[in-house]
């Protein structure tokens, strides 16, 4: 038998008119813990649903470890463990009576039952509350007895839907830990919208966005991808026409994709966002050029983009954006809503405190993603979904 | 097999770790037991007719609070997504829920046996009539609780799998009781899917073929109904 353990070609699911899922294909080995990403609606639930045969794609197939799920879904049902999301489980059970009911339907009797549920219990550390009904359960210790239930029968295939969701970071942290343990020797899928969870926990990642893949790495190869770093320079200087030099200089420096204006920290200053075209370092460039210019210089700083601003673009870029169209356009309405509802409370988190908010963009990378929302006339292009070459993307 | 005794096992069991077993047979009993004892002294003999009578009549509003729930809650709270994606065929879920509900009903039928007793160390008791009556409530709150299976299986809310179960239900027992009113190409059918015309010969002590097929079938049809429509979640 191959290491390929899952191996899913051109899912589509069609609700009616909208379209849940297009042409999704992808491979999973042996040992590999996969992170499924993507905004709420994207598709992991529905892909994670097809998987486990809860539903049928409406065209393609998939195979889960060698079974096809058209044409054995017994086989593939008994070689995965499945997690759905939020956890539904039959509250009024006791624990220890809710995962005997599993192990029976798993096939397994007596001894055999008695043991793999015991090891289930320990690997899942619910030992404490095995005599109590599962309604009195914290939100953690259910997410465990619902991990416990899908572990049984010692499956090749773990299939959990957002393992993590509304847990405290503790619980957050024990769970991952589990997983991690847990994806050592079996191959797993998780969806998450936690992309922090995705680069502790997953060797690759496949991100999803209305119901399309978008990209397929490894989360350190999606931090290449992004590749481009951002510079933030400062300048002295006040008013329009100051602006205006100083960004028709570092306009004409070679390599800059771009240039925006952001609001400084005082008065007379003058901050910048520059995107460059490539990799390339451009900081020398910048600095030599405000030299001849005769611009005073007061910082330079260079920054990688973070993982969720890949994933930020992925999803709402223009790879979505085909997609985007087939689905309905009320989604991109609502899209566009919170853009902007965004943009407004982060404008007057700004205004109320300007220093503060400069400060931030300029220390955290990842706010950098939060601020360009901030710029009303920058959400405006976004929501045209027509953000080329200029924007900075 | 054995999956579907594992479904109707949990099914039976989660009855009894919840409030609606015991709502719906305490208030069984002691509705039945006022109003067989009621008349029972009036008529003055040893009989059970009129406890069947008046139980089959309480099997249409009562029932369905046992069935509501099978698929319909499931499908709320989504442990149907659990149960499914084990190894097991959509068939057998609705064979182990409608067992396990059958199981529950079955209890039910054994609690009111006492009352037979009861006539019988009154008077003289033909207890061929009792089995023959037994056997009919058996079949008829089989029929009922496939019924109640299946409103369960469209909905994912309680509330409505319980009316519209109630509905079809008050249906099928009304259907022979305006057959004056009705156009007269129709009243042959209506009497023959009477429920109520088809309990009559056994609660009389008569076990005739044709009533026991009838009820057998109606459970049949209405299970595949439900099957069909738990199926369909994988196509919508």
């Amino acid at each position: 038998m191959s290491d390929l353990m899952i191996e899913a070609r051109d899912l589509t699911k069609q609700y009616g008119p909208a379209t849940a899922l297009k042409d999704v294909s992808f491979e999973v080995r042996k040992g590999e813990v996969l992170g499924f990403l993507g905004p709420n609606g994207a598709g992991k639930t529905t892909t994670m649903k097809i998987l486990t045969c809860f539903i049928a794609p409406t065209s393609g197939t998939a195979k889960v470890n060698g079974a096809d799920i058209f044409e054995d879904p017994m086989a593939v049902r008994s070689a995965i463990g499945y997690l759905p999301e939020s956890t539904p489980l039959y509250t009024e059970m006791l624990v220890l009576e809710y995962l005997e009911f599993v192990a029976k339907m798993r096939g397994f009797k007596g001894e055999d039952a008695r043991k793999r549920i015991k090891k289930a219990v320990e690997q899942t550390t619910l030992g404490d509350v095995i005599a109590k009904e599962i309604r009195a359960l914290s939100k953690g210790y259910r997410q465990r007895v619902g991990l416990a239930q899908a572990l049984v029968h010692e499956p090749p295939v773990l299939i959990l839907d957002e393992p993590m969701s509304g847990l405290d970071p503790n619980q957050a942290a024990e769970i991952r830990d589990l997983i991690k343990a847990i994806g050592r020797e079996r191959t797993v899928i998780l969806s998450t919208h936690d992309l922090g969870e995705v680069q502790v926990t997953c060797d690759r990642v496949l991100i999803i966005a209305k119901g399309r893949l978008v990209a397929d790495d490894t989360p350190d190869e999606l931090r290449d991808r992004a590749g481009k770093a951002s510079y933030f320079v400062t300048f002295k200087g006040e008013g329009a026409d100051a602006a205006k030099k100083a960004r028709d200089v570092l306009g004409d420096v070679p390599g800059i994709a771009s240039v925006r204006q952001r609001e400084a920290e005082a008065k007379d200053e003058l901050l910048f966002t520059l995107v460059p075209k490539d990799a390339t370092d451009v900081r020398a460039a910048i600095f030599q050029a405000a030299v001849k210019n005769e611009l005073v210089m007061l910082g330079l700083e260079k920054k990688s983009e973070g993982l969720d601003k890949v994933f930020r673009d992925l999803t709402t870029g223009d790879t979505a954006g085909a997609a985007a169209a087939t689905k309905s356009k009320r989604d991109a309405k609502i899209d566009e809503a919170r853009e902007k509802k965004k943009a407004r409370d982060e404008g007057k988190k700004s205004a109320a405190d300007p220093a503060d908010s400069a400060k931030k963009s300029a220390a955290d990378p990842a706010d950098s993603a939060k601020k360009s929302a901030a710029d009303p006339a920058d959400s405006a292009k976004k929501s045209e979904a027509s953000k080329g070459a200029e924007g900075d993307a | 097999m054995h999956n579907v005794r594992t479904i109707a096992g949990r099914q039976f069991r989660s009855y009894f770790n919840g409030p609606i077993a015991y709502i719906v047979i305490g208030v069984m009993l002691v509705v039945l037991g006022f109003l067989f004892w009621e008349t029972f002294f009036l008529f003055g003999k040893a009989t059970m007719r009129e406890m069947f009578r008046y139980a089959s009549l309480i099997n249409y509003f009562a029932l369905p609070a046992l069935t509501m729930g099978l698929l319909a809650e499931e499908k709320r709270t989504g442990t149907i997504e659990l149960l499914i994606t084990m190894p097991v065929t959509d068939a057998q879920v609705i064979w182990g829920k409608f067992l396990g509900v059958l199981g529950l009903y079955s209890v039910l039928l054994l609690l009111t046996v006492p009352y037979c007793f009861s006539v019988a160390s009154l008077g003289n008791l033909d207890w061929g009539p009792v089995l023959a009556g037994y056997f009919g409530m058996f079949l008829q709150g089989a029929a009922l609780l496939a019924i109640g299976l299946m409103m369960s299986s469209f909905t994912d809310n309680q509330i409505v799998a319980f009316f519209g179960a109630l509905a079809v239900s008050i249906f099928f027992f009304l259907v022979d009781k305006f057959l004056p009113f009705m156009p007269s190409g129709l009243t042959g059918f209506f009497e023959a899917v009477s429920f109520d015309a088809h309990f009559e010969s056994m609660r009389r002590g008569v076990l005739a073929f044709r009533d026991v097929i009838f009820f057998v079938s109606v459970a049949v049809i209405t299970l595949m109904v439900a099957y069909r429509s738990l199926e369909s979640r994988r196509w919508s």
